[in-house]
């Protein structure tokens, strides 16, 4: 059951929109990224008995950081290295009662790309990321990774020491770095939507994570145009969840059902998407995003602009080389210029051993030659890709399809 | 922040000090050096061929010739800087000729 009680909710939306600032401002100031969590920590709990008791503060996230930068100068206090860390501090010392006018400046951005800097391992960014900028605790991560606590709390600790023994730089990166860090971070903010793209609740909750961080990106970041094309591709992909799967089982996207995709957001995906190729910025995000629409409005899979769609995924293959790209991009071109032509593509890329091992190369494989009619090798190749296939639910499809035979 | 920076790789070119010191991209490495960073140290080391490594074990000294880990790439020069932060070594260290064929690695020094 939901908790009801307005100070509990307005302290929950505070902890969901204010986290990342406080431990951004904190770290910030004092250098100490576990100081910063656990002041940041303390705060929250601080405002659980004091906002009932006074009220709701005007602007929470002012009196989060005032918390909790009173509780760091209270530790520091005590300790004799803090000295210079406390002078800092007093600077912007203020009374919790009387937040600061002006806007705190926001601090997100250093954090974003400073557990995104590419001298980390990649799952310690992912998991940096998820527990300084969206305050999820350490045992829903490692929930989420499949993995337990004690080796994700191992990664974060590894990663702080890292930071603070390699000084890695806590700023947004100078211009000249700024493409190729960017492109860091949307890296791992879309690692995090992905692994949300489950039908699991305990993962679904990164998806929706991944998407708030995209947006606060894009707010913070408004003259970029691959933010927006991420944030569009997560809010298009989002409005199709409904119909991907059925009864735990895969539908492949001729078979969904159209009306229980997500209208207001496929329009919200659209729009962003616009707004990012207006910049005339073009990158692989965007590339993607646009991919993402043709299909979101297309009323029917007869319908869908497969041509606009291949000619896509060439773009892409152009910005992003990839063989899984390709792959996509021999679909598109079976539906465009017949069967014969996404064979082709498929062979090739097939006898170039870039894609062994991966399901959906047989799988793919079996769709065309099953929309054919070459039964028996069609049948040779849902076999193989069953040997491989990693998830239930595209498992259990795969087999239906055999039997369809 | 002080890094030794161990310019790596794996001896095939092994250009002499000469030749280095007429590359153009040596030039402009030893340029981005002194912008970014001051210089504690400096070491060119001769190739592996000529190393000896001695360990002690149960009180008895082993000497022998060559490196301490047999590995394609090997350390080659050393360079103890003191710069601002990771980045400034970062862009030390891509700007080095070495990184080009063979790698830099950036280690902080324990202090």
């Amino acid at each position: 059951m939901p908790d009801q009680d307005p100070v509990r909710v307005a302290v929950d939306a505070a902890y969901r929109d204010e986290w990342g600032q406080v431990v951004a401002t904190l770290i910030g100031i004092t250098g100490d990224w576990d100081l910063a969590e656990d002041c940041a920590q303390e705060a929250f709990a601080a405002a659980l008995t004091a906002w009932p008791r006074d009220g709701v503060p005007r602007r929470p996230g002012a009196w989060l950081t005032t918390a909790a930068r009173n509780r760091a100068t209270d530790r520091l206090r005590r300790e004799a290295t803090g000295a210079a860390k406390l002078r800092q501090l007093a600077v912007l010392a203020r009374d919790p009662e009387e937040p600061p006018l002006e806007e705190i400046p926001d601090e997100r951005l250093r954090l974003i790309f400073t557990c995104c800097h590419p001298a980390l391992p990649f799952p310690a960014r992912v998991a940096l990321t998820l527990r300084t900028l969206t305050g999820l605790s350490t045992a829903e991560i490692a929930q989420a990774f499949l993995t337990v606590e004690p080796t994700m709390a191992k990664r974060l600790v590894r990663a702080k020491r890292k930071i603070k023994e390699a000084g890695i730089p806590y700023r947004v990166p100078p211009a000249e770095l700024l493409p190729e860090r960017l492109n860091g971070v949307l890296a791992v903010l879309y690692l995090i939507f992905n692994e949300g793209y489950d039908e699991d609740d305990d993962r679904r909750a990164l998806a929706a994570e991944a998407t708030r961080l995209a947006r606060f990106l894009v707010r913070l970041m408004p003259y970029d145009a691959e933010p927006r094309g991420l944030l569009a591709l997560m809010l298009l992909h989002e409005a199709r969840r409904g119909g991907r799967t059925q009864d735990g089982v895969l539908v492949p996207l001729e078979e969904q059902d159209r009306s229980r995709w997500d209208r207001e957001l496929i329009d919200e995906g659209v729009e962003v998407l616009e707004g990012a190729l207006a910049m005339r910025r073009p990158g692989p995000y965007q590339v993607q995003a646009a991919i993402a629409a043709c299909h979101a409005t297309a009323p029917n899979m007869e319908s869908t602009d497969w041509v606009d769609i291949a000619v896509l995924y060439a773009e892409l293959a152009r910005l992003a080389p990839s063989p899984v790209v390709d792959l996509n991009r021999a679909v598109a071109v079976a539906m465009a210029d017949g069967i014969a032509a996404g064979l082709a593509l498929v062979d090739e890329l097939a006898s170039s051993g870039r894609l062994d091992g991966y399901h959906l190369l047989p799988a793919t494989r079996a769709d065309l030659l099953r929309r054919d009619g070459r039964v028996e090798e069609a049948r040779a190749a849902y076999q193989e890709a069953l040997v491989l296939v990693p998830t239930e639910a595209e498992r259990l499809y795969l087999s239906a399809r055999l039997r369809e035979l | 922040m002080k890094y030794a920076l161990l310019i790596c790789d794996d001896e095939s070119r092994s250009p002499s000090n000469e030749v280095l010191a007429a590359d153009p991209e040596h030039d402009a490495f030893l340029e981005e050096l002194g912008r970014r960073s001051e210089v504690l140290g400096k070491a060119r080391l001769r190739p592996v061929a000529d190393s000896t490594t001695v360990k002690v074990r149960a009180g008895e000294t082993l000497v022998s010739d060559g490196p301490f880990a047999e590995t394609k790439d090997v350390v080659g020069g050393v360079i103890i800087i003191e710069c601002a932060h990771l980045d400034d070594a970062i862009a030390i260290a891509e700007s080095h000729p070495y990184a080009r064929w063979g790698g830099v690695e950036i280690r902080p020094v324990w202090e």
